[in-house]
């Protein structure tokens, strides 16, 4: 095997949120370039799978290597969390900001960019997501679809090597979907790693090398597009697919 | 016009009028009061000399300057207090409400107590407290306790003069030089500070909780340390929901400063009180305290609702 080494490893990954076990011995690898989606019905677990990439949650029993360094929830971590980019939901804008500095904000404060530096960066990237034109608006002038595309910007200024989707398009309205999806194909393309959360079945079997499929906290199949899609092996895999894709 | 609607303007104005009759009435009663135990109502006692020594304040007023002077070297001495009481207020009540929120639990169950324990005395037992405590457990005069540029005593506190810059020194009877202030003037201040200080918490940490979870862990997925993330992401969004109840907590400590009269420290209700006792003219004198209050707490509101526009963000 000449495989590379994974970038990011989770191993025996549990997480409770009071009684309630929101995460049930989850391993997963990633290789760098990869595209993961991550898919599952309402509460099996795949947010908060994510969430504990960067320490947004902190685990409570596996452990998380990024680049084969342990990551937790301490200030030694923050390094290494830098090379890790989030996208949310609700795309979590800094509202009293505008579009660039909501972008310069974390390379200078945190990158240790000069103003002039990280405003090419931020330029350049909003370039990449197709917006260069809103650059001086606030967060409240733009559209739904423009405010996630400025907020993949956002974390894509901060030059990550593996991206977290939280559901990126689940607060959208319809038309304005794929505009952000077109984004993120142009990222995969591009090279990046990737982890999506999503129910865009159409964004999984065009991009992803794998689908990770999860139900009540496990990680139930582990598969590639066509197998999952095509040739679903467990029953709950089968259930959820023939619910989301009757329409 | 239907008949209905004539009795209901009947009564509407039946309604109008009366608070308008019983004011005439009161007035009337008042005229006929004042006639028959022989006094005389009015505000002409104001230019005539008050008699009484004011112990303290910036304003240059002498024992044989008029009531008017006195209300105004009263009115200042109100200031005097309100201005460093709010200025602590703010300063512990941030440091305070961020601490609320902190992770670590012992901080945020120590400030918990001790905005219930400060909330939950009267601000006139506080008051008491301060007082009594700087009077009993601060060394004498000529043995002042030293607290880098701040040198307490029974004689109150001593500070190198802003203006000038000169340090007190201590003489034979005790500091001399710098800026003196006394121990009601401190204890008020400290009391005001102190009190205030648990509701600004509450405000600062109400608005800080306000701002939704989701901009906390947009600031973390970013790297920002806590301490940026409430600084340059939570604060800002915080300040619209902190301070209006902020304005009202800096009007209501303006106001509380009447409990100075307590300890005897020479405001507002204190020179009322004595210049009532003196010249007689009851109404007159509340009406004079009431009017200084008005005018001060106007002009607070008014220079604050300036701040508030201006940090009011734009977010489009």
């Amino acid at each position: 095997m000449t495989e590379t080494a994974p970038i990011l490893q989770m191993q025996g990954i549990h997480k409770w949120f009071g009684t309630f076990q929101a995460l049930d011995d989850c391993s997963l690898e990633v290789r760098p370039g990869e595209r993961i989606v991550v898919c599952g019905p309402s509460g099996s677990g795949k947010s908060t799978l994510i969430r504990c990439v960067n320490q947004i949650e902190t685990v409570d029993a596996g452990t998380i290597r990024f680049d084969g360094q342990l990551l937790d929830d301490s200030p030694r971590s923050r390094p290494i969390r830098k090379a890790i980019g989030m996208v949310f939901q609700q795309f979590n804008l800094f509202p009293h900001l505008s579009v660039l500095d909501n972008l310069t904000l974390a390379p200078m404060r945190v990158g240790g960019l000069s103003r002039a530096e990280a405003l090419t960066l931020a330029h350049a990237q909003l370039s990449r997501v197709r917006i260069a034109e809103q650059a001086g608006k606030f967060p409240g002038q733009l559209s739904g679809g423009q405010q996630q595309r400025v907020a993949i910007a956002r974390a894509l200024c901060m030059q990550p090597r593996l991206m977290l989707f939280d559901e990126p398009t689940s607060a959208l309205d319809p038309e304005m979907v794929n505009e952000v999806l077109d984004v993120m194909v142009d990222l995969a393309q591009g090279g990046m790693t990737m982890i999506v959360v999503t129910h865009e079945m159409g964004f999984a079997r065009k991009v992803a090398d794998r689908v990770v499929f999860m139900e009540g906290g496990r990680i139930v199949e582990v598969e590639s597009p066509e197998d999952f899609f095509d040739r679903p092996r467990s029953p709950r895999a089968k259930a959820f697919l023939g619910k989301i894709l009757s329409h | 016009m239907t008949r209905q609607t004539a009795k209901e303007l009947t009564l509407q104005v039946l309604i109008g009028l009366s608070p308008v009759a019983l004011g005439v009435w009161l007035a009337g009663n008042l005229q006929a009061n004042l006639a028959a135990r022989g006094l005389t109502s009015g505000y002409d006692f104001l230019l005539d000399p008050a008699g009484f020594a004011i112990t303290e304040g910036p304003l240059p007023y002498q024992t044989g300057d008029s009531y008017l002077m006195a209300f105004l070297a009263g009115a200042a001495n109100t200031l005097t207090v309100s201005i460093p009481a709010i200025a602590l207020t703010t300063l512990f009540g941030a440091l305070l409400g961020i601490a609320a929120i902190s992770r670590n639990p012992l901080l945020a169950g120590v400030v918990r107590l001790y905005v219930d324990a400060a909330r939950n005395v009267p601000l006139l037992v506080h008051v008491l407290l301060w007082y009594v405590l700087l009077l009993t457990i601060l060394p004498d005069a000529t043995k002042p306790f030293v607290l880098g540029p701040l040198f307490l005593s029974k004689a109150g506190l001593a500070l190198p003069h802003p203006l000038t810059g000169e340090w007190p020194r201590l003489g034979y009877f005790g500091l001399r030089g710098g800026l003196q202030v006394s121990p009601e003037f401190t204890a008020i201040v400290m009391a005001l500070a102190t009190y205030s200080a648990a509701y600004c918490a509450e405000i600062v940490r109400a608005g800080l909780q306000s701002v939704p979870r989701g901009q906390w862990e947009a600031a973390h997925a970013l790297i920002l340390t806590r301490w940026q993330a409430i600084r340059m992401i939570v604060a800002p969004q915080a300040l619209r929901v902190i301070l209006p109840p902020y304005i009202s907590l800096a009007l209501n400590t303006i106001k509380n400063s009447s409990l100075g009269v307590a300890i005897g420290y020479p405001e507002i209700v204190s020179i009322g009180t004595t210049s009532m006792n003196q010249s007689g003219r009851a109404i007159e004198c509340i009406s004079i305290i009431a009017l200084l209050y008005l005018i001060l707490n106007i002009a607070t509101s008014f220079t604050l609702a300036i701040v508030n526009r201006r940090v009011q963000i734009r977010e489009r």
